[in-house]
């Protein structure tokens, strides 16, 4: 297996959805039957920047799609363009080429349809705890009595009971970025962008946090699209990930984790798991023109 | 005085439980030595300013009064304090402190709501501030002390007073509050963009709380400044206050009373000044509080 996994590894364009042929879940198979449509694609996006004598190709055209209720990752090195990819998928930035379409609609420049967690957690430190959680709902024009209601069984269940009445800065880094998180989960949009939520956690907070993620993720049921650098976090998390190389920014492969949910985090140590995280790791080291390590082993 | 006070209130709870929960883990030895050694130079640099505030009395009195410097050039404090009391006693003191103190709060609050007024309009169109920029910067550098007999013939004897303690102070806070609207973190007008907000909630949930800390700086020169300015607009134009008060008592030479003005006034700009920075502290330990920044 792991033969085959390099022979694939290194052949870094092809677009593999399924590298292990492995058997499709019945899930995906019911969708293919009722032809669901994905809730949120990105059409032949790409990305120049110009300025006066040169220009950038931040995205090479991408073409990416993400089915309602499912967890993909982005990974590539830094400046691949995936801080790129959600910029454009928020509307904050109009794309060179391409569309962005949602639940089928066109939504190309437009502000405010998907729930974005910026990289850094960006708690407002004149606000409450429990005021900074409702702040997405408050400017959606929940009135603020009731933003506050429904954010408060959210922070107790969530593990941040007791900080509701506290600043920011009372917060540890992990606590600060739940609160962050759950802002962007109390409004009401299908759609959440995660960009590398947890790289500036330490390697304990990190995989608490990975599955407190989880965790939300099966309650809230929303289709998530999460950015790290971080393999063994990526396969941890994901039904999907999508590889990126840079130079321009594109995506080689595409890798679906067939893991079964709910996950124990001892499931990184199974052979699968490693397997998969080797394959991954051989794709960016030769992406980036490193031999894999593999071969070298 | 208040404020450290409870700063060194905090400072003690903080520590607190450390000793109090772990008699074993008491201080040792040479940190309780530290701790005398700092008390010791705190006390020791406060009986410092007790002596120099001392001396200066006793040489200001007897100098005076030894025939040494003449008594009408410059008063002494037994003499001062007589008229303080009798003005006091006759209501004259609190009538010429209210009025300047009611001018100097209506200048320095005054001079924020316009001063804050128009940041905001500059922030909110690039254009116009592009437009105004170089006028607002001219009319910074003008000394506005200039402006008082101006004033005096255009408004007359108590609305030039209230102009001159906001002009003097209206560009000041105009050119800090547009700078630290600059200064907001983008990151966090982005955050509140992708919730869908539009320029008036950006400028409300974020840009001005996150500039609380820029207008209480603007306060604390304001309230300087606006004392300024209505002490000179008084000298000009008015039949009361403090600013009166020394100008009438050095024409009639009366230097008792110029020395009491005086003395009210130090105190009325300290008590503002910490009445301020209580409300600083207040304020900014939330916003800068220990990581809150970010
Ligand atoms: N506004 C911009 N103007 C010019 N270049 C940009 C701009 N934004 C991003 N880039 C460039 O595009 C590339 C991709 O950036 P980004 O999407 O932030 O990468 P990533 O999030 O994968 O680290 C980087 O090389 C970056 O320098
Ligand atoms: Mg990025």
């Amino acid at each position: 297996m792991d033969h085959e996994l390099r022979k694939r590894g290194t052949s870094g364009l092809e677009v593999a959805c399924d590298p292990f042929g492995l058997m499709a879940r019945p899930s995906a198979i019911m969708e293919c039957h009722m032809n669901v449509q994905p809730q949120l694609v990105l059409e032949h996006v790409s990305m120049v920047f110009r300025s006066e004598d040169l220009n950038f190709t931040a995205l090479a055209p991408i073409d990416f799609e993400v089915p309602a209720g499912k967890f993909v990752s982005l990974i590539g090195p830094s400046g691949c363009g995936k801080s790129t990819i959600f910029n454009i998928t928020a509307g904050l930035q109009p794309p060179t080429t391409g569309r962005v379409m949602i639940d089928g609609e066109d939504a190309t420049g437009t502000i405010g349809q998907v729930g974005y967690m910026l990289q850094k957690d960006l708690l407002l430190p004149w606000r409450t705890v429990l005021d900074n959680v409702a702040l997405g709902m408050e400017i959606r024009g929940v009135p603020m009595a009731e933003a506050r209601e429904r954010a408060l069984p959210l922070l107790q269940r969530y593990g941040l009971g007791g900080f509701e009445k506290r600043y920011p800065s009372a917060l540890s880094g992990g606590m600060r970025q739940r609160a962050a998180l759950l802002r962007t989960l109390l409004i009401d949009v299908d759609v959440i962008l995660l960009d590398e939520p947890f790289g500036a956690l330490d390697a304990q907070t990190k995989s608490q946090m990975q599955e407190w993620l989880l965790q939300l993720f099966r309650d809230f049921g929303r289709t998530v699209i999460f950015v790290t650098h971080d393999v063994e976090e990526a396969i941890f998390l994901s039904d999907d990930i999508y590889v990126m190389a840079s130079r321009p920014g594109r995506i080689i492969d595409k890798m679906s984790i067939d893991l079964p949910r709910p996950r124990e985090r001892s499931v990184v140590s199974s052979p699968r798991f490693v397997a998969m995280k080797q394959y991954c790791l051989d794709l960016l080291r030769t992406a980036a023109g490193q031999p894999p390590q593999a071969a070298a082993a | 005085m208040m404020t450290s006070t409870k700063a060194a209130l905090s400072h003690f709870v903080r520590f607190a439980p450390r000793s109090g929960s772990a008699p074993a883990s008491a201080p040792s030895a040479a940190y309780a030595a530290y701790l005398r050694s700092l008390k010791r130079r705190a006390l020791s640099i406060q009986l410092w300013q007790i002596g120099l505030v001392a001396a200066l009395l006793v040489v200001w009195e007897v100098a005076p009064r030894a025939g040494w410097i003449n008594p009408m050039l410059t008063s002494y404090p037994s003499a001062i304090a007589r008229t303080f009391t009798r003005m006091l006693q006759d209501g004259s003191l609190t009538t010429h402190t209210l009025v300047t103190l009611s001018e100097t709060v209506v200048g320095f609050v005054g001079g924020m709501l316009l001063g804050t007024f128009c940041a905001v309009v500059l922030w909110w169109s690039s254009y116009v501030y592009r437009v105004l920029d170089p006028f607002i910067v001219v009319l910074n550098a003008i000394p506005k002390i200039a402006l008082v007999p101006i004033f005096y013939i255009w408004l007359g004897d108590i609305a030039s007073i209230y102009a001159m303690a906001i002009a003097i102070s209206v560009f000041v806070t105009i050119l800090m509050l547009y700078t630290g609207f600059q200064a907001v973190d983008e990151d966090k007008i982005k955050l509140v963009r992708l919730f869908g907000a539009s320029r008036l909630k950006v400028l409300t949930k974020v840009v001005l709380p996150g500039s609380v800390p820029t207008m209480i700086a603007a306060l604390k020169v304001n309230v300087g400044l606006a004392l300024v300015g209505v002490v000179v607009g008084e000298f000009q134009a008015a039949k009361a206050g403090l600013g009166y008060l020394i100008t009438y008592g050095s024409q009639i030479f009366q230097m008792n009373l110029v020395m009491t003005a005086i003395v009210v006034l130090a105190v009325i700009s300290s008590l503002l000044f910490i009445g301020i920075q209580a409300l600083e502290s207040t304020v900014l330990r939330r916003h800068g509080g220990v990581g809150g920044g970010n």
